[in-house]
């Protein structure tokens, strides 16, 4: 355990990413807070008015403060990551494990029903789901994609469960007559922790850019601000053409780093889990 | 023939270096199978490996490494390419995984020959005759590693590692993972390879000192990072010095020995560590004739022509 | 104690699964109280799963398993049957959770079989098993797997079976990983236990291993048995080819082999015909539906080619 978290004090992309996603947590929590405005759809000022004192990041066509919507989008973007990847790592891991673990015809079953989530388009299911919703708020956009985003988790977990399964401690801890039950809580799901804490990284990131998408083509949430509904927003008010670069660079800036400092904490902790990849 | 003076080869860690291979002087004459024996972490492996793909956390620490005369830049990853395949090849431990599963072994072969910017028509005819020495089918060409049984992509690995006729080839481990039999046509066809003069000298890495009574010309036995006992194959079979290379015989269980009729007995205790090896001599600690002397490094006796050992303990010509 | 009879597993394989390919084939064999019998094989040979199937880790697909007269599929409490036969495997590094202490194999046994014993009382017994088997508990105890030996533990596993009092033990392969200075060691802890009335089935491909702590031998290829019997008698007058091939393979320090050929490439096997007769020097249209025969008092041969003299016919 010692040594886990001395390789993860040194590893340099561990610690990039994680500072990256920190800054970004806090200002999604206490941004609010600072903001000088309260509601991130109050018309609070003339539009089309560039970074300044009064509006931090400038204002929208309408006279929205850039700045406030840009921390509520970073709220409900963590947010959408927190609920959507975490239902998305626990439907994964609880189908894969099951598949994995008893296989026979269950496993069958289950990894048909997975590959079939698995080709079908994600985006296309999402796109039909949303547009039948009359009403749609954050935490239902994570519900759905949380639905949807589980497939590949499973398989992964599904094999990891296999290889895990047939190490002999598992069939040591069988023939000292062990049950099922106990044989999975202390033998197989203390191995895979590390696993899961990167799959519900990478589940986390992806929720992120699936709601952005989702948003980005105008089935975002009807009520409230998201960092992709900003976005479609801009695009849609030709915020690009009228050079209103403060309201078009903000959000996609954000999401990239967000997304990318959760990569590079993927791939930090790859390497301080997996001794073969540590640098030395 | 191939020199190795006074090679230090450590491995760097959190902790510290541990001394994997602790200055180490020996040779491999021309036409000579030298067999290298010891137990799990004795560094033979690390000495074969180190001549050839050396690269951390496998550091050079010093000596000096001549094939043929020449000096052989083995701290060098780089340098070494012009060697590596050419004069001095390694059929490396898990060979039967160093094959590309996704490329028919033929276009495998091919691609890296051309990487190393020579023809694939031009060796043609070697490879296929190869093959034949090695009992494997011209269709193996056409075929996906997958479609290989363990002993079959051992055979396939050592004909690729010395199709170009290099000096030195290096032979780690190449038959543990074997069946019996298999074991027994490899090892053959090795040694083979050296006798029909294909390459001129091999270094046979293996924890099996019967195996090297069957096809080794000399055996050096290594222990914690050092060489304990070198000598003519007869000479380390029949008549071992070093206390370790006695018991080590002796703790061999052989077909011709049973249990009620002689219980065999192992040697007591661990190998040191090698981060902070103890000073003097490394085997001590297990060593039954140990006194104080023994806390020096021992010396190099020589016995007889041929036969060396490290060990207070050995008086030349008792 | 143990019977076999006619143990088979079949694997679907193919396209669709539709071909059966058969691990272990008709197998049948017994162990005595009291005594070591060696499963000898190549890879492949099904020895691995021979061993399993007696732990019930894989279920067999034909024939039964009885153990003190009871078929062992019908034991519905697997506890019971853990309390008498036990396991050990090849790989003493994988047969320890990582991230628990060793003490945790002895400790689970403590919860699952004798919960009634104080941990006091437990402990002081571990150190007693620990201690017999030729360790020192005080340097052992408490350690983190990865802290160990792989001698080590791999005799933490056989007083692990010490401890549950068991009558049966399946060895599987437990000295391969192991260095030769150590492996001795954990052959004479066997040894010793065997000779206090325990019973061991010693899975193992190397020859040696069997020929020095065997009662029986028997000989297995392609999952199939082609010689058993008593061990000095299988080894000093090997009869079926296949043994003989595998005797003359053994490196040791007493001969150099010689130069008899050997066949690498083994094809499939046509039904109803010798496992090895594709390799066989003697192979040709007569070996077929070979079954076993008595050479001599426990000494049993499937090899049509074998005479009443040992020798074989052309």
């Amino acid at each position: 355990m010692s040594e886990i978290l001395f390789f993860a004090l040194r590893n340099k992309k561990l610690k990039a990413g994680l500072s990256i996603v920190l800054f970004f947590v806090l200002l999604g929590l206490f941004g609010p807070l600072i903001s000088k405005y309260k509601d991130p759809l109050e018309y609070v000022g003339p539009g089309y008015q560039p970074p300044s004192k009064d509006f931090w990041l400038g204002t929208t066509t309408f006279g929205q403060d850039v700045f406030t919507q840009l921390v509520y989008g970073i709220r409900s973007s963590f947010f959408v990551g927190l609920v959507g990847g975490g239902l998305a790592t626990l439907i994964g891991l609880s189908i894969g494990f099951l598949a994995g673990y008893r296989g026979g015809l269950l496993d069958e079953m289950l990894m048909m029903l997975t590959n079939i989530l698995l080709v079908i388009p994600t985006l296309a299911l999402l796109i039909i789901i949303a547009a039948y919703l009359p009403y749609r708020g954050v935490l239902i956009q994570s519900i759905i994609i949380g639905f949807t985003a589980w497939p590949w988790t499973t398989r992964a977990v599904r094999a990891q469960t296999l290889s895990l399964k047939a190490r002999e401690y598992v069939n040591l801890a069988r023939i000292s007559g062990r049950s099922t039950l106990k044989i999975i809580i202390y033998e197989i799901v203390p191995n895979m922790l590390s696993y899961v804490f990167m799959v519900f990284i990478l589940q986390f990131g992806g929720a992120i850019l699936a709601a952005v998408g989702l948003d980005f083509i105008g089935l975002g949430p009807t009520k409230g601000i998201s960092l992709g509904l900003m976005m479609q927003n801009a695009v849609l008010w030709n915020a690009i053409q009228l050079g209103m670069w403060w309201w078009v660079i903000p959000p996609g800036l954000v999401i990239t780093l967000i997304v990318g400092g959760l990569y590079f904490m993927n791939v930090g902790l790859d390497e301080v889990f997996n001794p073969r990849l540590r640098e030395m | 023939m191939l020199e190795v003076r006074n090679l230090k080869l450590y491995y760097r860690t959190l902790r510290g270096y541990v001394r994997a291979v602790d200055d180490v002087t020996f040779q491999v004459r021309d036409g000579e199978l030298l067999g290298l024996a010891g137990e799990s972490g004795c560094g033979k492996s690390t000495l074969g490996n180190g001549l050839v793909l050396l690269k951390p956390p496998m550091n050079f620490v010093g000596g000096e490494v001549q094939l043929d005369g020449e000096k052989l830049p083995i701290e060098d990853y780089e340098r070494m390419r012009d060697y590596r395949f050419k004069k001095v090849s390694i059929i490396p431990q898990y060979a039967m995984d160093a094959l590309n599963p996704t490329r028919k072994i033929g276009r495998y072969i091919e691609e890296i020959l051309e990487s190393r910017g020579i023809n694939f028509e031009s060796v043609r005819e070697t490879l296929i005759e190869r093959l034949r020495l090695v009992n494997l089918p011209e269709r193996v060409l056409r075929m996906y590693p997958i479609e290989l049984s363990g002993g079959m992509k051992q055979r396939m690995v050592m004909v690729i590692s010395t199709l170009l006729n290099p000096s030195l080839l290096i032979a780690d481990e190449v038959t543990s993972a074997l069946d019996v039999s298999t074991q027994k046509a490899v090892c053959l066809m090795i040694r083979n390879f050296k006798e029909l003069g294909i390459v001129k000298s091999i270094i046979f890495i293996t924890h099996d000192i019967s195996v090297l009574y069957q096809i080794a010309d000399r055996i050096m036995i290594m222990y914690a990072g050092k060489i304990a006992e070198v000598g003519k194959t007869a000479q380390i079979i029949q008549n071992p010095l070093h206390p370790y290379t006695k018991m080590l015989l002796t703790s061999l269980p052989e077909v011709g020995v049973r249990y009620t009729e002689r219980m065999l007995s192992g040697i007591p205790g661990q190998p040191p560590q090698l981060l902070e090896p103890p000073k003097g001599c490394r085997f001590k600690e297990r060593c039954p004739l140990r006194d104080k002397v023994c806390d020096k490094d021992p010396p190099l006796v020589e016995i007889e022509e041929d036969h060396v050992a490290y060990c207070w303990k050995v008086k030349p010509n008792a | 104690m143990l019977e076999v009879v006619n143990l088979s597993k079949a694997y679907n394989v193919g396209p669709l699964g539709k071909e059966k390919f058969y691990a272990v084939d008709n197998v049948s064999f017994h162990v005595a109280d009291g005594e070591i019998v060696s499963l000898i094989g190549e890879s492949g040979s099904g020895k691995t799963t021979i061993g399993k199937m007696i732990l019930r880790l894989i279920k067999p697909t034909g024939g039964k398993i009885i153990f003190n007269s009871v078929d062992i599929q019908s034991i519905k409490n697997r506890k019971e049957y853990y309390r008498l036969v036990q396991g050990i495997f090849q790989d003493p590094f994988s047969s320890y959770n990582p991230i628990f202490k060793i003490d945790r194999i002895f400790e689970m046994i403590r919860e699952e079989f004798y919960p009634a014993i104080t941990k006091e009382e437990w402990s002081k017994r571990v150190k007693k098993v620990v201690e017999d088997i030729g360790l020192n508990p005080s340097e052992i105890l408490g350690k983190f797997p990865h802290q160990l030996s792989g001698g080590q533990l791999q005799r933490l596993l056989i007083a692990r079976a010490l401890l549950i009092d068991a009558k049966f033990l399946v060895a599987d392969e437990i000295i391969s990983m192991l260095d030769a200075s150590t492996r001795i060691d954990v052959l004479n802890t066997l040894i010793k236990l065997k000779e206090k009335g325990l019973s061991v089935l010693f899975i193992t491909h190397d020859l040696s291993l069997g020929y020095y702590t065997s009662d029986r031998t028997i000989i297995l290829y392609r999952g199939s048995i082609m010689e058993y019997g008593d061990t000095v008698k299988v080894f000093k007058k090997p009869l079926h080819p296949y043994t003989k091939m595998l005797l003359e393979s053994v490196p040791t320090t007493q001969k150099v082999w010689s130069n008899s050929y050997i066949s690498l490439h083994g094809r499939n096997v046509l039904p109803s015909f010798c496992k090895f007769y594709d390799r066989c020097p003697l192979g040709d249209s007569t070996c077929k539906n070979v079954s076993f025969e008595k050479f001599e008092e426990s000494h049993f041969v499937a090899c049509v080619k074998v005479t009443g003299e040992g020798e074989h016919v052309a």
